[in-house]
């Protein structure tokens, strides 16, 4: 029996199976629910390390299942794969044990943390999908796993936000199912392949391959949050904290962004999708969405808000990135899967801390937070400045080479104008929050609640997640070159889209 | 040889249990749980005889040719045969524990059992007699057994129901007759060798199809389900709503890719069509609307049936062989979740009904704290009826749109969008009730034997008709008379 062929299953399983008994438990049993969380978790990253071995010793990694004649669930590690899982399974790690901390004593925490397992394990499923029907199937069940968590605090503005992310989902998931079957009627069962498969078959009607990339691009740009179809996501910052992070970060949003991807690189290939004259399309969405969301940032005054509409700006770098021909470009956009993720988890861990601790919720509440919350907005710095694009934080590294990806392919005398108004716009609704924190005198009462407490800002679990990622952050900045970093990754992945 | 009678067994057992019921009215639900346990085993048995073996003929009394009763099985009806089973299994468990008052279960075993006679019988017939005489025992103990709730709602709503079947049967017998003076026979297959588009044969066709519409509740014949279906006892419901107005359904497939293909007008496949995208629609939205879970249930009833009606248009657009056959399964694995998944809903729905006291859906604040499996298994009957993985609707209605591109009948794309994006607004409204803070429920719990059937169904409409349903296209190609013709 080769082990390794069943590893994509075990890493599914590890956390669906703790999610269904967590669903069980009673409310009180708080240290096996912690112990289960923790124990999947921990189990995801080390079957995953070993699926990295076993990708990188080229070693065929792969879970198929007939549902119906030709129609194939399949779960296979390749290098695209892999960068998304790991991504996903570190994060969730780091979000469990801030949400036990954010969570502690408030009620139905074995309903949330079961879903939260669901949750991640849609993800890790697209992350693992092999083909088209798998990707729509883990995508489904994604929205269906996150309704409950967005829902959750059970207020009715909570319901109302959770009904509008259903409305967008739902109505996003039916077009992407839609594309998906015609595709799969007129071209068969295509399995995602480096490099794509659509190129080859010289049969299809041009037009109708255009009508599918279109369905599959809605379809999928709604999680991804593509502007006008973004409006679930600042409604759905009712959620708590610890979602938000999770669906900035990895989950929703994110497979959104994996999504188009996968269908703009191993469906049709990115050359294909270009002599289609696709490509432009997808990029003009991407630019518009950039611009767009980082100016309704300015604007909002709700921290959460604000950076809402920062991860819809943010999240269209993946799709500026895929828009544009050209290997360098290629990376950058991929990279920044990766990059974004942490970043935004980290600044939604921050925004968490502040509105627990001093129920601070607005920009114009932070004055001199950092005086009282040092950790917590030094994390919340880094992060910001990343986002912003200031070297050696991650973010950096793939506006640079989005940027110098365009000028190869030609495209510059767009894209370089789109990075540079978006990065002064980053810089516009950023610094000011940092100046706040730092520079402003900061209440009476919180300085004296700091000194009573002997300088101990939160406790351990809510503090220790946003460092850690914020650190993530610096270190797979400063040491992109180094072997196994998400840059060297993502040239992997470029390196065999570009084969030809 | 036990195992080759199959058939016979499933029906011989459960009007064995009817009879017996009868005479001892205490033992019944015993004698009931046995017979239909009996009867899954004997069903999955048929399944394996005819995967085995292809489509069985079996005469009864070993008279030859058009002179005895003559039961023929094949893909579609043994699959039919097993969904009726497992339902009626599981739906007993829940009405053992249903129905507390002895007086009111001696009723209803008889009666209920009589049902799954007719059930069987029809789908087991050879000839349009036998159907006939199917159809109006099955009319009759389904009206019956509307009937056993005390309100007045019930009773009127049965009354109805009583005309509107007889009303059915009739126009049904009258196509029967007409058939019989034009060509003088009555067994399915040797009319499928006579007859010829000619008008008596297409009258014959139209009104035996008109009756069955009005039986199988097709849009606008629907006015009288939802109160026949929201009224009756949960397990009643459960049994109309997956089986009962299915058969008839099953019927019009039968008679018309299997008896009468000579006669089909395109037209005629595309108003059924046009009929069941307005039934979906329309059921949908008015099971938006609907205040009170039962008739929700009941007008999804409506729409989850226009989907079966849509697959005419396209599975006729298919040459008889093997493309037509994918289609032909894939409406068959729909209506099986469909049926899983509406009883699940209804024996949940049930439950909330008795344990809350009231079925009100903009009450049901709580009942996720207090009831929390059985609002799960409405999740996941959710789940089924909109057609979300991993459910064998998902895969259902991923070949419905296939067959759709095939056929480039893209409008029919269209409706299916739209029911699926109203059937998320009318389960997602009562889950989002159903989280809802409210603390006027006490702390109740159900019994497992009122919970544990309903997850049952409704974990087999989601997942084992999703990852483990391949093997039916196999069965349908193998054991068709499609194929075979």
């Amino acid at each position: 029996m080769d082990i390794f062929g069943t590893l994509p299953l075990w890493i599914l399983l590890s956390s669906l199976l703790p999610g269904l008994i967590i669903f069980l438990l009673k409310e009180e049993s708080i240290r096996m629910r912690t112990t289960l969380n923790l124990f999947g978790a921990v189990t995801k990253i080390g079957l995953i390390g070993l699926m990295i071995w076993g990708v990188f010793h080229e070693k065929t990694i792969e879970v198929r299942w007939e549902m119906a004649p030709g129609m194939e669930m399949v779960l296979h590690a390749d290098a695209l794969s892999v960068l998304f899982v790991s991504l996903s399974a570190i994060l969730w790690l780091v979000t469990t044990i801030y949400a036990i901390g954010y969570l502690e004593g408030t009620p139905h925490r074995s309903r949330f943390f079961g879903f939260f397992s669901l949750c991640v394990t849609a993800t890790v499923g697209l992350a693992l999908a092999g083909n088209l029907f798998t990707f729509v199937i883990f995508y489904e069940l994604l929205t269906l796993a996150t309704y409950p968590l967005v829902a959750h605090k059970g207020s009715p503005k909570a319901v109302r936000g959770a009904r509008i992310y259903l409305a967008y989902t739902m109505a996003g998931g039916i077009l992407l199912l839609i594309g998906a079957v015609w595709l799969r009627t007129i071209a068969g069962p295509l399995d995602f392949v480096e490099g794509g498969v659509l190129a080859e078959m010289s049969h299809l009607d041009p037009w109708a391959l255009r009508w599918i990339f279109l369905l599959l691009i809605v379809g999928l740009g709604v999680k991804a949050a593509l502007v006008p179809l973004h409006g679930w996501l600042p409604q759905a910052m009712v959620a708590p904290a610890p979602v938000s992070a999770l669906l900035h970060a990895v989950a929703v949003v994110k497979a959104g962004a994996f999504g188009i991807v996968r269908v703009v690189y191993d469906v049709f290939g990115v050359e294909f999708a270009s002599s289609l004259n696709l490509l432009p399309f997808l990029g003009a969405v991407a630019a518009i969405t950039i611009i767009y969301g980082s100016i309704k940032a300015l604007s909002q005054d709700h921290l959460k808000r604000r950076l809402a509409y920062s991860t819809v700006s943010q999240v269209s770098y993946i799709a500026l990135g895929t828009a544009i021909v050209g290997p360098l470009a290629t990376i950058g956009g991929v990279v920044h899967l990766v990059h974004q993720g942490v970043m935004k988890i980290t600044l939604f861990f921050a925004a968490g801390n502040y509105a627990e601790k001093y129920n601070v919720h607005c920009v114009s509440e932070m004055d001199g937070i950092g005086k009282v919350m040092p950790a917590t907005t030094l994390s919340f710095s880094i992060a910001a400045l990343g986002m912003i694009g200031i070297p050696p934080v991650a973010g950096f590294v793939s506006k640079w080479y989005i940027g110098v990806g365009a000028l190869e392919a030609g495209q510059g005398f767009w894209v370089i104008p789109v990075l540079l108004i978006s990065s002064l716009l980053n810089a516009a609704y950023f610094l000011p929050i940092l100046y706040r924190a730092w520079f402003k005198p900061a209440k009476a009462e919180w300085l004296e609640e700091y000194k009573k407490s002997g300088h101990k800002e939160m406790k351990a679990t809510l503090v220790w997640p946003p460092v850690i990622t914020a650190t993530i952050a610096i270190i797979i900045g400063l040491f992109a070159a180094a072997p196994f970093s998400p840059l060297e990754w993502a040239q992997l992945i470029a390196s065999r889209e570009y084969r030809q | 040889m036990m195992i080759n009678d199959a058939i016979v067994w499933l029906i011989a057992i459960p009007l064995l249990a009817s009879l017996l019921s009868l005479v001892f009215p205490k033992k019944g639900t015993a004698i009931a749980i046995a017979g239909s346990i009996l009867g899954l085993l004997a069903s999955v048995a048929l399944v394996y005889q005819v995967y085995q073996s292809g489509p069985i003929t079996h005469e009864l009394g070993g008279w030859k040719d058009g002179l005895g009763i003559v039961l023929r099985v094949d893909a579609m009806s043994a699959l039919f045969i097993v969904m009726t089973m497992l339902v009626v299994t599981m739906v007993g468990f829940y009405a053992s524990a249903y129905f507390t008052d002895a007086h009111k279960k001696a009723q209803f075993w008889p009666l209920w059992l009589m049902m799954v006679v007719a059930l069987i019988a029809l789908l087991a017939s050879g000839d349009l007699f036998n159907l006939y005489v199917t159809l109006e025992l099955l009319g009759l103990s389904a009206v019956g057994l509307t009937a056993l709730s005390d309100n007045r709602a019930a009773v009127q709503a049965a009354i109805r129901y009583l005309g509107i079947g007889l009303l059915g049967s009739l126009v049904f017998l009258m196509g029967v007759a007409l058939i019989y003076t034009a060509y003088g026979v009555l067994d399915l297959a040797m009319l499928a060798t006579v007859v010829e588009a000619e008008p008596a044969a297409q009258l014959a066709l139209a009104l035996m199809t008109a009756g069955l519409l009005i039986k199988s509740a097709l849009f606008p014949m629907h006015f009288w389900l939802p109160a026949a279906h929201a009224n009756a006892p949960a397990p009643v419901s459960a049994a109309l709503s997956a089986l009962v107005v299915k058969v008839s359904v099953y019927l019009i497939i039968r008679l018309w890719f299997d008896v009468f293909s000579p006669v089909l007008q395109p037209t005629a496949s595309f108003m059924l069509g046009v009929l069941g995208a307005l039934a979906v629609v329309w059921g949908s939205w008015q099971a938006l609307r609907a205040e009170r879970l039962k008739l929700m249930a009941a007008y999804s009833t409506v729409a989850q049936l226009g989907y079966l009606f849509i697959f005419i248009p396209l599975v006729m657009a298919f040459p008889v062989g093997e493309e037509r056959n994918t289609a032909l399964a894939a409406f068959l694995l729909l209506a099986l979740t469909h049926a899983f998944a509406k009883s699940a809903l209804f024996l949940s729905s049930g439950v909330v009904l008795q344990r809350a006291g009231h079925d009100r859906i903009a009450e049901l604040g709580g009942t996720a704290r207090a009831l929390p499996l059985t609002i799960f298994v409405i999740a996941l009957a959710g789940v089924a009826l909109i057609g979300l993985p991993p459910s064998g609707s998902f895969l259902g209605k991923w070949y419905l749109i296939s067959s759709a591109v095939q056929t480039g009948q893209w409008w029919w794309i269209v409706v299916i969008a739209m029911g699926s994006l109203l059937a998320a607004g009318y389960m997602f409204r009562i889950l989002g009730h159903a989280f809802g803070p409210d603390e006027s429920i006490g702390k109740v719990m159900a019994k497992g034997s009122e919970e544990i059937p309903a997850l049952i169904l409704a974990l087999t409409a989601t997942v084992v008709l999703g990852f483990g349903s391949a093997w039916m296209w196999d069965f349908v190609n193998l054991a068709s008379p499609l194929a075979g013709n």
